[in-house]
C-alpha cells in the first residue's frame, strides 16, 4: 500500500506539472471529503492541485424545512421519529432532534429495517423514518416501504428527502461552477447506479470521472488518474473500485427504487432547485409518505445572512473564505448546513485543519 | 453517510443475514442481493448488503484485510 | 483561536438544560465544570480538572479523587460496574503519583434491582480491591424509586499517599518530551457499545478495564524524574487527554498515526458506526509524558508488564507554532489536527 501511495504521489506531481495550471478536482461525496481530510491527503498534494468539496453531503443539502417538519412531528407525542445518526444534531427553528431524544420520541437507527421494526414494536405510535441520503441509501428505504405495504404495517411512514448525485454534477457544470476539471465519483453510490451512470458527465462535459472508494490509496490513485488524463487531454470514465462497482450497478436495488419512487425536481439547500434530482414516493405508496399523511407542504427556508454554504457546496469557495467560518459559525453553533453535518466541508475543515 | 464495509455472511435465513466484519457480527438484510449464500463476502451499508465483493480485489483495496491477512499468515 | 474559544464558551451555556453530552468527557463537560460548577465553589477548584487533588495533611502529601460510575450495561465482557468503580478510581490515584490505600463506596440502587446482581457487583468490588491491596473503609447505600436510577449507580472516592520523589504535573512537561501510550485504544468504549441493545452487534471484544498501579510503578522505575505527567485516557479517549495536555501547557503535541496501537476488530467496529477510536474511552491504559532520555527504557519496562505489552512511543511534545495543537502525522506522511472531542458520541460508557 505504501508503495502504491508513493507512486500515486509521484504521478500526481508529474502530471500536474505537465498540465501547467491549477487543477480543480471535486470530490462529490461527503464521505470522500471526510476521508480526504482524515488521511492528510490535502497536506501532501502539490499546490497546483486543489480539491473542491461538492454537494454530496445529504445532511448539508437537506432543506431546513425538513428538520422543522421532523421536529413538529416529534413534538406531537403520537409519533416516533426514526433517524440515521447524521441528522440528529441539525438545528431547526427551535432546537434539534437531539434535544427531543430524552422524551423518547426520537430514536437513532442504523438501518431502515430498524425503523420498520420500531413500527411493529410500537403499534400505538406512528413511526416516521427520516429517509435521507443518496442512491446508496434509497434502495433500503424502498425495501422497507414495500414491506410495510405488503405486511400492512400502517403505522409506518417515511419523510423522503433522497437525492440523486449525477443531476447535481451536471447542474454544477452547466451553470454553478464550470471550473471543475474532474470528479472523484462516489464509490458506494456507484455500487447502486453503476459506473456507467457517470458517462453523460464525461460525454457531454468532457471531464474525467473516476469512481473510487474511501481508502487512502484509492483516493490517491484516483487523483493520479485524473491528473494523468488532464495532462494528456483525455476525458474518460474509469473505475478504481472494481471490488464492488460494476458498469451497470445493482439491478435489484435499481428495480426496488423504480418500483417505489419517481424522479422529481429537488430543492438543494444552499443551491436551489435542481431538475430531476430527487426521489418522491409514487402515488400507490402515498399513504407511507409522511408529508401526505400529516398534510404538510414544503416550506422553503431562507438562508441566514452572511452564510455562504451554497458557494461551498458548489466548490466555489473554501470554508475559510466565508466570513462566518470559525467565528459566528462553529460546529456547536452552526449557522449553515456545511458546518452542521459531520461530513460537511466546513465541519471537516474546522476539525482537521490547523487555523 | 456512505459508510460501507466488507463483511462475510455467516448466517442466512431468507433475506436476513448475520455478517462478520473483522470479528464483529452485525445483522444485515440481503434483499438487494438475492443470490448470496453463507460464506460470501458482501459490502454492507446501513444494515443492507448492497454488493458482492471480489476476494482478491478486497485484499488490494482494504487496509484491514491486509492486516488480517498478515495476522493469519503468522500462524 | 482565542476568538473561537470565547465563542465556544458562550455557546456551552446557551442551553438551559443539561444534555447527555455534558457527561461525555469532552469540550462540553469541561465547559460545564468551568462555567457552571467551579465559579460557585470558591478558590479550591483549581485542581478540579486534574485526575486527583493533592493536599498536605501534617507532613504527608495526600491524594484524593472521586468518580461516579453510570455505565450501561452493568455487566460486560472484561468487567462490570463494580470492577470499573474500583479500577477507575485507583487509576486516577496512580496516574497522580500516589499509592492508593483506601476507598469509599456509595451505592444508589434502583427499586427492583435483583439482589443477586448486587451481590455480583459487590463481589467484584471486593475482589478487585483486594487484588490491588486496598480496602473499602466507608460507604453509603441509598435506594430510589423504580425508573430513577437505571439499575445501579456507584460512586467511589479514593485516598492515597504521594509516592516520595515523584512529582507529576503539567508544569513539568517540556518540548522534546516523548509520549508513551501503554496499549491499544478504544477497546472499552467499543465493547460497551457492542453490548447496547439498540446498537445490536456481537463481538469478541473485551473491555480493557484494569488497575494500572503496578504498570505505572514500572514506568516510574525507569527513573521517576524522567516521568513528567500521566493520565488515563477515559471518556473522550486519547484525543481528549492529548488536548488537555496541550491546553494546560501551551505546547503542541505531534503524534504518528501508525505508531498508535489499535486492535483491528475495535477499529472495524468503530468504522461501522462512523466513530473515531481516538475519541473512544479506555479503562486500562495510561498516557505518560516522559523525558527524551528515559523514553526508551520506560517503554521497554512497560512492555514487560502484562498490561503494557503493546506500549509504544507515539509522539512528542513540541513548542507551539501559533496556537497549540495536537497534530497527527498520518500514514501517508500528511498532517491533520486531532481535535478535542465535543463529547457527544458515546453516552454512559463509564
Amino acid at each position: 500500500m505504501v508503495d502504491r501511495i508513493a507512486d500515486a504521489r509521484g504521478q500526481i506531481e508529474a502530471a500536474s506539472q505537465r498540465v501547467g495550471r491549477p487543477i480543480h478536482i471535486m470530490e462529490v461525496c461527503g464521505t470522500h471529503t471526510v476521508a480526504i481530510f482524515r488521511s492528510g491527503i490535502r497536506s501532501v498534494l502539490p499546490r497546483q492541485v486543489r480539491l473542491l468539496s461538492g454537494p454530496g453531503c445529504p445532511v448539508c443539502v437537506t432543506d431546513q424545512g425538513y428538520i422543522d417538519t421532523a421536529l413538529d412531528l416529534a413534538d406531537r407525542g403520537d409519533c416516533l421519529i426514526a433517524t440515521y445518526g447524521d441528522m440528529i444534531r441539525v438545528p431547526g427553528r427551535n432546537g434539534s432532534l437531539e434535544s427531543r431524544a430524552s422524551g423518547g420520541n426520537v430514536r437513532v437507527v442504523l438501518s431502515a429495517d430498524d425503523a420498520l421494526r420500531l413500527a411493529r414494536d410500537h403499534p400505538d405510535k406512528t413511526v416516521v423514518f427520516l429517509a435521507v441520503g443518496f442512491e446508496t441509501t434509497a434502495p433500503a428505504t424502498a425495501v422497507v416501504i414495500k414491506e410495510a405495504a405488503e405486511q400492512r404495517i400502517e403505522n409506518f411512514c417515511a419523510l423522503c428527502a433522497h437525492k440523486l448525485v449525477v443531476p447535481a454534477m451536471k447542474a454544477l457544470l452547466a451553470g454553478k461552477n464550470d471550473k471543475i476539471d474532474g470528479f472523484l465519483c462516489p464509490g458506494h453510490v456507484s455500487v447502486i447506479i453503476g459506473s456507467n451512470a457517470f458517462l453523460p458527465v464525461v460525454d457531454r462535459f468532457h471531464r474525467p470521472c473516476v469512481v473510487t472508494g474511501f481508502e487512502t490509496v484509492q483516493i490517491m490513485e484516483a487523483l493520479a488518474e485524473i491528473c494523468r488524463q488532464l495532462s494528456e487531454g483525455r476525458a474518460q470514465l474509469r473505475s478504481l473500485y472494481r471490488a464492488v462497482v460494476t458498469a451497470e450497478g445493482n439491478p435489484v436495488a435499481q428495480q426496488m427504487m423504480a418500483a417505489c419512487f419517481e424522479v422529481a425536481d429537488g430543492t438543494w439547500r444552499g443551491i436551489g432547485k435542481i431538475e430531476a434530482s430527487a426521489l418522491r414516493l409514487k402515488a400507490e405508496y402515498g399513504r407511507f409518505d409522511a408529508m401526505q399523511r400529516f398534510g404538510f407542504s414544503e416550506v422553503p427556508s431562507q438562508p441566514k445572512s452572511g452564510c455562504r454554504c451554497g458557494e461551498v457546496l458548489c466548490g466555489l469557495i473554501e470554508p475559510p473564505q466565508c466570513g462566518l467560518f470559525g467565528k459566528a459559525c462553529l460546529p456547536q453553533s452552526p449557522v449553515g448546513p456545511c458546518m452542521v453535518s459531520s461530513e460537511g466541508a466546513c465541519a471537516a475543515w474546522f476539525k482537521y485543519v490547523r487555523d | 453517510m456512505c459508510l460501507a464495509i466488507p463483511a462475510r455472511i455467516v448466517e442466512l435465513e431468507a433475506d436476513r443475514a448475520v455478517v462478520d466484519a473483522m470479528g464483529n457480527r452485525w445483522p444485515a438484510r440481503t434483499t438487494l442481493l438475492p443470490q448470496v449464500k453463507v460464506g460470501d463476502l458482501v459490502l454492507v451499508h446501513a444494515g443492507f448488503a448492497i454488493s458482492m465483493v471480489d476476494e482478491q480485489e478486497a485484499k488490494e483495496t482494504w487496509d484491514l484485510f491486509l492486516q488480517m491477512d498478515a495476522l493469519n499468515s503468522e500462524f | 483561536m482565542v476568538q473561537v474559544r470565547k465563542r465556544l464558551k458562550m455557546q456551552a451555556t446557551a442551553n438551559d438544560k443539561i444534555l447527555l453530552a455534558h457527561g461525555g468527557g469532552g469540550q462540553l463537560s469541561e465547559d460545564l465544570i468551568r462555567q457552571v460548577i467551579l465559579p460557585r465553589l470558591g478558590g479550591h477548584g483549581g485542581q478540579a480538572l486534574h485526575d486527583a487533588a493533592t493536599f498536605q495533611a501534617g507532613s504527608q502529601w495526600v491524594c484524593m479523587t472521586t468518580d461516579s460510575y453510570v455505565v450501561k450495561p452493568l455487566f460486560f465482557p472484561g468487567g462490570d460496574i463494580g470492577k470499573l468503580a474500583v479500577c477507575g478510581t485507583l487509576n486516577d490515584l496512580a496516574v497522580s503519583g500516589a499509592q492508593p490505600f483506601a476507598l469509599s463506596l456509595a451505592l444508589i440502587i434502583e427499586e427492583g434491582f435483583p439482589i443477586a446482581s448486587l451481590e455480583r457487583v459487590v463481589d467484584s468490588i471486593g475482589r478487585t480491591a483486594a487484588a490491588n491491596g486496598v480496602q473499602v473503609i466507608t460507604g453509603d447505600t441509598k435506594t430510589v424509586e423504580a425508573g430513577s436510577a437505571d439499575g445501579l449507580f456507584i460512586n467511589t472516592t479514593g485516598i492515597g499517599l504521594k509516592r516520595p520523589g515523584v512529582d507529576l504535573g503539567f508544569d513539568r512537561i517540556a518540548p522534546g518530551d516523548k509520549i508513551i501510550l501503554s496499549g491499544t485504544i478504544g477497546d472499552h468504549g467499543m465493547t460497551i457499545l457492542s453490548q447496547r441493545e439498540d446498537i445490536g452487534f456481537q463481538s469478541q471484544m473485551q473491555s480493557d478495564c484494569a488497575a494500572l498501579a503496578d504498570l505505572i510503578g514500572q514506568c516510574l522505575e525507569s527513573g521517576s524524574e524522567g516521568v513528567r505527567f500521566m493520565r488515563d485516557p477515559t471518556r473522550g479517549g486519547l484525543a481528549a487527554t492529548l488536548n488537555e495536555v496541550v491546553r494546560a501547557t501551551g505546547r503542541s503535541i505531534e503524534i504518528q498515526e501508525e505508531l498508535v496501537p489499535v486492535n483491528p476488530t475495535v477499529k472495524a467496529a468503530a468504522d461501522m458506526l462512523g466513530l473515531d477510536v481516538f475519541n473512544v474511552a479506555n479503562e486500562g491504559k495510561v498516557v505518560a509524558v516522559v523525558s527524551q532520555d528515559t523514553a526508551d527504557r520506560c517503554v521497554d519496562l512497560c512492555r514487560r508488564h502484562p498490561l503494557g505489552r503493546q506500549a509504544a512511543i507515539i509522539g512528542q511534545v513540541k513548542a507551539a507554532v501559533q496556537a497549540p495543537v495536537v497534530e497527527m502525522v498520518t500514514r501517508i506522511g500528511g498532517r491533520r489536527i486531532v481535535q478535542m472531542p465535543y463529547g457527544r458520541d458515546l453516552p454512559r460508557i463509564c
